[in-house]
């Protein structure tokens, strides 16, 4: 049984120029110890699907379909329950660590509040519980660093710091909104190795939101590719890279440098991302699609099972060219 | 430009129910505001006195109609002259800075250090009570905040590009500072005045209260509460209504200012 | 530039604030129309008498002598013998002060005590009728004049439903907050209305930041949330606020203490006024001024302590 199992998900914002669909029906599940990426352009949807996971959106966002935790409805559940399973079971990462971590806080304390709401441990317990995980997310000198504030951090040290409070209650599921965006390039890399590692070698699952297919390939077991707020591919990454079943992944793989692309073309994306507040009857990639056809810009294409393991919602997967690997 | 709100609607037309009140109060008032009438001593509210009538008779609803014309001139005033020498110093600051405007910033930290009202207080004290003399110290120590206002407009107009312009022109400092700028630079300084205007006319009628602004016999709302002030447990309306009717002038004023602040999207 | 040496810098300036205001009080007390000495005897005053307080009051020496003197009256505590009640003014000031003290800190502590919680629930329920009602019966309370706010509590709690004393101070502790109880009330009214509105302002300022989405998200308590993340940052703006209006609560207390009959610096003030008792007017507006420069200092120390980058 999956450990999360989200379906048919969708998030309605209301603004003064009426509503906007940022989630459109997205459905997937994550397994126990699997990391799985989410991947798409800004305005995709995809932090947005993040935040509705444990019920992390304000009150301008109406949010339907169901989010099972573990066999339970986490949008349904009584607020003290919910409470629990936040930070206690789903730990999140935020995109931006100065904006997330509270400026005034001690670091210490920011990482001792998730230990008095999620375990019994005494205040003692919980300082060296606080040490250790600084250590575990390799932060030097942690006794000191514990008394510091965030604006005392680098960059680098806030999100590991972001980490570390995420990881203080040992959770299950780690959900991860743009970790490393935020970061230099340096840093990036670094941070992204000891999130894997941290997920390893604790035995967590992990959904890794981010724009970037590189991070994907490198890091997650399986992908789910958004778009205009729509899943349009979900599969394995070594299928969906190696035989991208949908036009959107297909293009988006090809405008993309890599390993063994260095010899083709890079191709970037013709028109214009979507605008997701006037909704489209068929495909909402359609208008930038080299593959189109009459009934994608009618009809909205179904997400079927293509193979195994791999669903995809477009009219011209079996027309797509293979990609040369 | 938004929609007008429904507030400062409503702070309109208190305003302009004071001003009709200040500019014809004969057509308002059932009675001559200053005739005593001894068959009608301390009379309670009732169809022929609305708001009662004070120990010597006099007909409290006309005494408040006639006040009004008082307490506008002290909103006015006591705005208009710490404003008028608060944006200008502010003004000229802004634009020359350098010592005039540390000098003039140390003497503006010193004023905020007093009290308010203590050094008004003070000030009058040493002019003498009236209302002259209280528009004199209000000046002395209110134009701080028109001044602080000002210098921040002033200083972040000086570096837009027609003022550039106008120097290419060749054109006057002067021209420059009161042709261009400060109409440019001007309108948080008019919000802040209608919202001080509800301020002054509790000042004032304060001042008043305690003997230190307008002197009786006029009829100012604050002299009139101190009138019935010994008669407050025996015929409570002689403060009551005057007192009631500050409260609706200042909702006005403050309401007024709130909303004008809203539709100019002045940040306060 | 290290949180030690701002804070020291912050201490330091303390000195030239109080030259200053000593500066400001002593050209104030020059201003005094005509002779001074003649305003204070008024028309009673014989020659010999003028002569007299005039060399007492060092007015016969030079501008300079007399500032020297008056900043070594300041130092030393001796300002002079009140007119009205022929004490030393630092010996009367020292009576009064504290029931004024007393009466500003119920004023504060009554109306955080009504703004805080009611900013929450007014800020939680932005632009509906709880965030409405409150906002309106605040900005009544902002357009009431102390005097007015005081008469109708005395009135109706004292003088009817005599559940307060009408006046005066009692001897105990509990008989002085016991009579400050409603005059607390009146002055903290308006206070309040300010910080509520301040404070609700802050708090939908902060209640949709980052921090405190991720203190969802880290499954602290709803309580948690509020105080630590969204109050304690909230706080920041509105404790400047505070420390700004000391002023006009002490402005305030001069009126509350006139219409309660409280024996405050406030009273003190006004009957000196009708007294032409110039040297507690002076010293008051001196210790006011003072207190006030203590109170903005005190604003710094908090808002250094409720925020860590202040000074670094």
């Amino acid at each position: 049984m999956s450990l999360l199992d989200v379906v048919d998900l969708r998030v309605t914002f209301s603004t003064p120029r009426g509503p906007v669909h940022a989630v459109d029906g997205v459905s997937f599940c994550v397994a126990s110890g699997e990391v799985l990426g989410i991947v798409g352009e800004s305005g995709s949807g995809k932090s947005v699907t993040l935040r509705a996971i444990p019920k992390l959106l304000h009150a301008n966002a109406a949010v339907t379909g169901t989010v099972r935790w573990r066999g339970a409805d986490l949008h349904t559940m009584p607020a003290e329950d919910l409470r629990r399973v936040r930070g206690g079971q789903i730990a999140t990462v935020f995109q931006e660590p100065m904006s997330a971590l509270n400026p005034v806080l001690p670091i210490g304390l920011q990482i001792d509040e998730v230990l008095t709401a999620h375990t019994t441990l005494d205040t003692a317990a919980r300082r060296r519980r606080a040490v250790e995980l600084l250590g575990l997310v390799g932060i030097a000198s942690p006794t000191t660093r514990l008394d510091q504030f965030p604006h005392e951090f680098s960059g680098g040290m806030r999100q590991r710091a972001m980490i570390a409070i995420a990881l203080a209650a040992a959770p299950a599921l780690l959900l991860a909104d743009e970790p490393t965006t935020a970061l230099d390039v340096t840093i990036q890399d670094q941070i992204l190795k000891l999130l894997l590692r941290l997920v390893a070698d604790l035995g967590m699952s992990l959904v890794l939101v981010t724009h970037d297919l590189g991070v994907i390939a490198e890091t997650c077991d399986r992908v789910a590719v958004m778009y205009a707020g729509r899943l349009c591919e979900t599969g394995s990454v070594h299928n969906v890279f190696l035989r991208p079943q949908h036009a959107y992944t297909h293009a988006l793989l090809r405008s993309m440098p890599g390993e063994g692309a260095a010899r083709a073309m890079l191709v970037p994306i013709p028109g214009q991302p979507p605008r997701i507040d006037r909704p489209t009857a068929g495909c909402a990639f359609a208008p930038r699609c080299s593959f189109v056809e009459d009934l994608c810009t009618t009809t909205r294409p179904p997400l079927i099972d293509v193979a195994p393991q791999h669903r995809s919602a477009c009219y011209a997967a079996a027309r797509l060219p293979v990609r040369a690997a | 430009m938004k929609r007008p709100p429904t507030p400062l609607l409503g702070g309109l037309a208190i305003l302009g129910l004071m001003v009709a009140f200040a500019v014809a109060p004969d057509v308002f008032s059932p009675y001559d505001p200053l005739a005593f009438d001894f068959s009608a001593l301390l009379a309670p509210p009732s169809w022929a006195h609305p708001f009662g009538t004070d120990q010597f008779g006099r007909d409290l609803l006309s005494r408040s109609i006639s006040a009004a014309a008082i307490d506008l001139q002290i909103a006015v005033f006591a705005t208009f002259f710490p404003g008028t020498l608060g944006a200008l110093l502010g003004l000229l600051i802004g634009w020359y800075g350098g010592l005039a405007d540390a000098v003039i910033g140390r003497l503006m930290d010193l004023v905020a250090t007093f009290p308010f009202l203590v050094l008004v207080i003070a000030i009058v004290a040493i002019l003498g009570p009236g209302l002259a003399n209280m528009y004199v110290a209000i000046t002395i120590v209110g134009w701080v905040p028109y001044a602080r206002l000002m210098r921040s407009e002033a200083m972040v107009q000086k570096n837009g590009e027609y003022v550039a312009a106008c120097k290419v022109l060749g054109y006057s400092t002067p021209r420059i500072l009161f042709r261009h700028i400060l109409p440019n630079a001007i309108r948080p300084v008019l919000v802040y005045a209608v919202t001080a205007m509800a301020l002054a006319i509790l000042l004032g009628s304060s001042l008043g209260y305690l003997g230190l602004g307008a002197q009786p016999p006029t009829a100012e709302w604050g002299v009139l509460i101190a009138d019935g002030k010994n008669f407050f447990t025996t015929a409570p309306w002689i403060a009551l209504f005057p007192g009631t009717v500050i409260v609706i002038a200042g909702l006005g004023f403050s309401l007024t200012g709130d909303g004008l602040a809203d539709l100019l999207e002045v940040k306060r | 530039m290290s949180r030690g040496a701002w804070l020291l810098a912050r201490l330091a300036q303390i000195v030239p604030t109080f030259l200053l205001i000593g500066i400001a009080v002593f050209v104030l007390a020059r201003l005094l129309p005509g002779n001074a000495v003649m305003a204070m005897l008024g028309e009673r005053g014989t020659d010999e008498m003028v002569a007299r307080l005039t060399a007492s009051l060092g007015l016969d020496k030079s501008i300079f002598a007399q500032f020297v003197a008056f900043l070594e009256g300041v130092a030393s505590g001796r300002l002079g013998d009140s007119l009205a009640f022929r004490i030393p003014v630092t010996r009367l000031i020292a009576e009064r002060l504290p029931v004024t003290m007393l009466l500003t800190g119920l004023a504060v502590a009554f109306a955080l005590a009504a703004a805080v919680p009611l900013a929450f629930v007014a800020a939680l329920n932005a632009n509906r009728w709880p965030d409405l009602l409150i906002r309106a019966i605040f900005q009544v309370g902002l357009s009431s004049p102390i005097f007015y706010v005081g008469l109708v509590l005395l009135t109706v709690f004292a003088a009817w439903l005599r559940l307060f004393p009408v006046g005066g101070y009692g001897d105990t502790m509990w008989e002085h907050i016991y009579h400050l109880f409603l005059p607390a009330i009146t002055l903290g009214l308006s206070f309040a209305a300010i910080v509520m509105r301040n404070l609700r302002a802050a708090i939908l300022g902060v209640i949709n930041a980052e921090y405190v989405d991720f203190a969802r998200a880290k499954g602290l308590r709803g309580s948690v949330i509020l105080l630590r993340h969204v109050l304690r940052n909230a706080l920041i703006a509105t404790v400047t606020l505070v420390g700004l209006e000391i002023g006009s609560l002490l402005g305030g207390a001069v009126i509350t203490e006139t219409v309660f009959a409280v024996p405050g610096v406030g009273r003190l003030m006004v009957d000196s006024i009708f007294a032409r008792d110039y040297p507690v007017i002076q010293a008051l507006t001196l210790a006011l001024a003072v207190f006030v420069s203590l109170a903005f200092l005190l604003t710094d120390l908090v808002q250094m302590w409720l925020d860590p980058r202040v000074g670094r």
